[in-house]
């Protein structure tokens, strides 16, 4: 498989929360800000390609029946790695985020790269893998921040955009895109959105 | 291969694997500390001064913090501790140890501490004349899931100035809502104590009612009830008391 290809079909074509419906939680945890989305997609984006790598490097030495926990391991010194860097340099949006840095060990995609991809492949093109899916992630999770911000806040970057009411505004901000259900329904719209754009990704119905 | 060949294989590379993972993870660690610890300190500063309602947006936070001093004080007596230090006190640090700590009476606990230090870390603001202007305290309590440590600035009367949270674990949007700006805006211009001289501050269960409430947080009852304990304790006679009513005569 060619790089480009490893990189740019996560994002449309084989999206890992749009198509395989993977990492949904923390789409919904942390994109209330886009500046949290930002440094969540990078976090994220970081470890799926290093974890992916770093399992691939030595999937011939992994023996199958501790191969899960083997993945566990590199995944989570990445997180824990990860978020020491952002406790240095970022501190404030580290604050923000808490628990959900450390929450990148459970996200699914991480784990289902690492599984599916990073066990059968060489440690390049599981790296690029690891990039086009942090990729994918962080496309849904920037549309979702965008528009939650905007319509939740008034905001966009913690920037005015609408003025609101409260401060003298036009703008009624819209509570429900401040709750984590708001992210749902925007992904709900997206998934429709790409199916529309290529009903190859339809499913069948039973 | 064989069977035993096999395990020792499995064995080997689980813990090559934890070596080598413990390894980088320590590094970073240790590299990373002291970058850390200096936006820990600017951040507890940041707390201090934005609870204090001191810092303007822009503005330096070391530059800001140079009006406020900070003192170490015996919670008992309410007197100034002039031989400690207050930059190598932490009193959060302090409770953990059971020198420094004194157990709390089970029927005062109302926040379930169990115990308190002996010494508090205070910050006090001083205007010219080196008169105390507000008078900074920390607290703490559990909240649903974590110890919620926060900082409360009170005037010389025990109003309060400024209030909030700078470290607490509970779920973002329902108890991690005692962060939101509008909900701390509340306490300001309230009164800790009512006329009898008890503990009236509190958080309503719903909207907030008279003089001494604020709105509770919805669909964070366990919460809420934290933040009450936490100043029904801390302002009690087992509490900053003493010290307040030293503030109050201008002895501090």
């Amino acid at each position: 498989m060619k790089i480009k290809q490893l990189v740019l079909d996560p994002i449309v074509k084989d999206n890992p929360i749009a198509l395989q419906i993977l990492g949904i939680c923390s789409a919904l945890a942390v994109t209330v800000q886009l500046k949290n989305v930002f440094v969540m997609c990078a976090a994220v984006t970081l470890v799926v390609a290093f974890a992916n790598m770093g399992v691939s490097l030595i999937r011939n030495h992994v023996p199958s029946s501790i191969r899960i926990i083997v993945q566990m391991t590199i995944i989570a010194s990445l997180v824990i790695v990860a978020e020491q860097f952002l406790k240095a340099f970022v501190f404030d949006q580290w604050k923000t985020m808490a628990v959900y840095v450390g929450l990148i060990i459970t996200n699914c995609i991480v784990m289902g790269r690492t599984e599916a991809f990073g066990m059968k492949n060489g440690p390049i093109e599981s790296f690029f893998d690891g990039i086009g899916n942090g990729l994918g992630y962080s496309f849904i999770l920037i549309v979702v921040g965008f528009f939650r911000e905007l319509f939740g806040s008034g905001k966009l970057f913690g920037m005015t955009v609408f003025e609101l009411t409260k401060d003298g505004g036009w703008y009624q901000a819209n509570g429900l895109m401040l709750l984590p259900p708001s992210a749902f329904i925007i992904i709900g719209v997206i998934i429709w959105l790409i199916r529309t754009y290529d009903p190859s990704q339809v499913e069948e119905s039973n | 291969m064989s069977n035993s060949s096999e395990t020792l294989k499995t064995l080997t590379v689980a813990g090559l694997l934890c070596i080598v993972c413990s390894v980088i993870v320590a590094g970073i660690v240790v590299t990373l500390r002291p970058q850390q610890a200096k936006n820990a300190e600017l951040d507890m500063k940041k707390n201090i001064l934005q609870s204090a309602g001191l810092l303007s947006d822009g503005q330096d936070i070391d530059e800001a913090f140079k009006s406020i001093h900070s003192v170490v004080v015996n919670i008992e007596t309410g007197e100034v501790v002039n031989d400690m230090n207050p930059e190598n006190y932490d009193m959060v640090e302090a409770n953990a140890n059971p020198e420094m700590n004194v157990e709390i009476p089970s029927d005062k606990d109302y926040g379930g501490l169990s115990t308190r230090p002996k010494y508090a870390n205070v910050y006090l603001e001083k205007d010219e004349s080196g008169d105390t202007k507000t008078v900074i305290l920390k607290l703490w309590s559990k909240g649903l899931w974590s110890t919620m440590y926060g900082f409360i600035a009170l005037d010389t009367e025990a109003t309060v100035k400024g209030f909030g949270y700078y470290a607490h674990g509970e779920t973002p949007g329902l108890g991690g809502e005692v962060d939101n700006p509008k909900w701390k805006q509340q306490w300001v211009g309230k009164s800790i104590y009512d006329n009898t001289n008890e503990v009236a501050i509190k958080v309503a269960k719903g909207e907030a009612q008279g003089e001494y409430q604020v709105d509770g947080l919805s669909g964070a009852t366990i919460t809420s009830n934290g933040v009450t304990n936490s100043m029904k304790y801390w302002f009690s006679d087992h509490g900053y008391k003493k010290l307040l009513n030293r503030v109050a005569e201008g002895g501090l």
